[in-house]
């Protein structure tokens, strides 16, 4: 018989849930704790994909959250389109997970148009062409009245909550984990080292850097269509360019190519984040002092610069925790 | 239809535009020619040159009394000296420990600093987020040329950019800092073997990319009198592309660039506002994918 043993990293997640989810039951996380648990698990999804496309095949992407867009407005159209024509539809929560694959699909359209540019062009250069393209997206968001233009797309039922998340959160972790413990994982990685040296190998390039753009640009925007189902809203300026760079800092805080890193800065920063907002609420409100909420922001972009300046690698490097290593089997 | 759009007007309306770009673009390009690094904090070097003039005119204005030339003289001064100086203090301190290291970590810091400099001038009381009206620092009047009339403020915009244009060809040119210049943004290397100070260069490259940006935001404040900490932005984002038309790090491509973009933006959004917004970036796709090293641009090989 084979030897079957349960997967550590499947069971570590069950650990996670089940103790996150006695807590929330118990009341000693109350709403608001969850309510940011669910954002750094969403966090944790956009981190991840775009270490799958900056970290490991080294294509230098900057319009992260325009694919997280077209999930959040794919399948925020669709799910209000379904719910005013059959309110409490029993059916809601499968219509709401066939909705958010949509969204993810065409997203992962937008990321395969978005992945061929990459074939011909190069670190910075690239950087650019991604971020004009998350531009353009979000200037389209802002000027199509059908998805509510430059207010947003309002009133999208609230579908998502912490098990649907989490489940999301950990399908990707697993994805991409075996897909860069893969083959297919390791021609981007030797991509991302030298793609010269790659192709004389065999490694077919075009093949590996948009199929890191798809499988990206996919759970992308998986994330956002769970985050519009959270948080009932779409706005274009959600999408922007700085929301791509707060993700990219995540990307670079964890480790560049480390999964256990992203996890890490998603969870971190996004509690770090909610940290400092209320340090500076408490600071103006102690002083009296027109203490903005700039400030914040101001934190994130020196932890940028030092991060850059005196640990390159990132908090992880290219590390792993010994969880996210699949195990030999024994035979 | 289309001839209400490609007049007189537009076209000096169009030429306005792309001289401030083009002031923006020169330092984009020369920082890449010299570096090979994408500055995005240029577009902030700018926004400061603006909230310099502004700050310089209400100093000089209302406290010490100057008026029109001199007042416009002393805020160029201080628009320059901003912008040059911001720009000096970034390549120490955030590019230049990171010279050896990977090129994307240099990118990467970059995108920090510019973040870094809008939100702290949002953040910080005396200026904040909101928008300030910028003052009219000279009289500001119309010109009638033949069917169309124009303000001496596009004249000045034209002019201005015109001749520190000129000046900077002279520079790079004919001067020994120029020659410097060339032979750093040639090879590093051999430039350094030669016995040029290869960071003195590369810091006056800065300070004179970030001194015409300083200017650039002088000039777009008077245009558009309204200023705010991320004003930087889209003007830096098109000067970059306008840069990358050219010709990435080729100065008279930069300013041809400058030109095509600021002509194509004005008849683009005359003839339709969602067009003019996103044809930069439709410039720069079709650039990129027709011919990425740009107009001018010199044809480099991958080195194995």
């Amino acid at each position: 018989m084979r030897n079957l043993r349960f997967p550590r990293l499947l069971a570590y997640a069950v650990a996670f849930y089940a103790v996150l989810q006695l807590l929330a039951v118990t009341g000693v996380f109350n709403g608001y704790i969850m309510h940011i648990v669910n954002q750094s698990l969403i966090y944790v999804i956009l981190v991840v994909s775009l270490n799958l496309i900056n970290g490991i095949s080294g294509q230098f992407s900057l319009g992260h959250m325009g694919f997280a867009a077209v999930g959040a407005y794919v399948s925020g159209t669709l799910t209000t389109i379904i719910w005013k024509l059959a309110p409490d539809n029993p059916a809601a929560i499968v219509l709401f997970i066939a909705a958010v694959i949509v969204g993810g699909a065409a997203a992962a359209l937008v990321g395969v148009l978005i992945g061929f540019p990459s074939l011909r062009l190069k670190g910075d250069y690239l950087a650019i062409v991604t971020l004009g393209f998350g531009e353009i997206i979000r200037t389209m968001l802002n000027n199509i009245d059908y998805v509510g233009g430059p207010r947003g797309l309002l009133g999208i039922p609230k579908f998502s909550n912490f098990t649907v998340i989490f489940i999301a959160a950990f399908l990707t972790i697993v994805v991409v984990r075996n897909l860069v413990q893969s083959s297919h994982g390791r021609a981007m990685l030797s991509i991302r080292e030298n793609e010269l040296a790659a192709e004389l190998v065999g490694v077919n390039s075009t093949k590996y850097k948009v199929l890191a753009f798809a499988i990206g640009a996919f759970f992308a925007g998986i994330a956002g269509a769970l985050l519009a189902h959270l948080i009932q809203i779409a706005h274009p300026t959600q999408y922007g360019f700085m929301g791509s760079v707060l993700v990219l800092i995540m990307v670079y805080a964890g480790g560049v190519g480390s999964i256990t890193g992203s996890v890490i800065a998603a969870f971190g920063l996004t509690f770090l984040s909610e940290g400092l907002r209320i340090v500076i609420d408490s600071l103006a409100a102690a002083t009296g002092l027109p203490i903005g909420g700039e400030w914040r922001m101001v934190v994130y972009a020196l932890l940028l610069i030092f991060i850059m300046l005196f640990r390159t690698e990132g908090l992880m490097g290219n590390k792993e925790l010994k969880i996210m290593v699949i195990e030999e089997r024994k035979a | 239809m289309m001839g209400s759009i490609f007049n007189v007007q537009q076209v000096i309306n169009g030429l306005q535009t792309g001289s401030i770009y083009a002031l923006i673009a020169l330092g984009y390009t020369m920082v890449y020619g010299i570096v090979r690094l994408i500055n995005f904090a240029h577009g902030d070097f700018f926004m400061i040159g603006a909230y310099a003039s502004y700050g310089s005119f209400f100093l000089f204005n209302s406290l010490l009394g100057a008026k029109g030339g001199t007042l416009a003289f002393i805020v160029l001064i201080f628009s320059v000296l901003a912008g040059g100086a911001v720009a000096a203090v970034t390549n120490r301190f955030a590019y230049r420990p990171l010279r050896y290291k990977p090129k994307l970590s240099s990118l990467i810091t970059a995108i920090g600093v510019s973040m870094f400099i809008e939100y702290f001038f949002s953040a910080f009381p005396p200026i904040g987020p909101s928008y300030k009206a910028f003052p009219e620092i000279l009289p500001k009047m119309q010109i009638a040329i033949g069917s169309a009339t124009i303000s001496n403020y596009t004249l000045i915009d034209i002019g201005v950019a015109a001749v520190l244009m000129i000046g900077l060809t002279v520079l790079v040119k004919w001067t020994p800092l120029g020659k410097a210049m060339r032979a750093v943004s040639q090879d590093k290397d051999a430039a350094k073997l030669m016995g040029i100070d290869v960071e003195r260069v590369i810091s006056w490259t800065f300070i004179i990319g970030g001194a015409f940006a300083g200017v650039a935001g002088l000039l777009n404040g008077m245009t558009y009198p309204r200023i705010f900490p991320y004003m930087g932005i889209q003007p830096g984002l098109k000067a970059f592309i306008a840069a990358v038309l050219g010709g990435i790090g080729n100065i008279p491509g930069a300013v041809i660039g400058a030109y095509i973009m600021g002509l194509a933006e004005t008849f683009a959004s005359a003839y339709n506002s969602l067009l003019g917004e996103g044809i930069a970036f439709a410039i720069l796709i079709l650039v990129l994918l027709v011919r990425p090293r740009g107009i001018l641009g010199e044809k480099t090989a991958d080195k194995i």
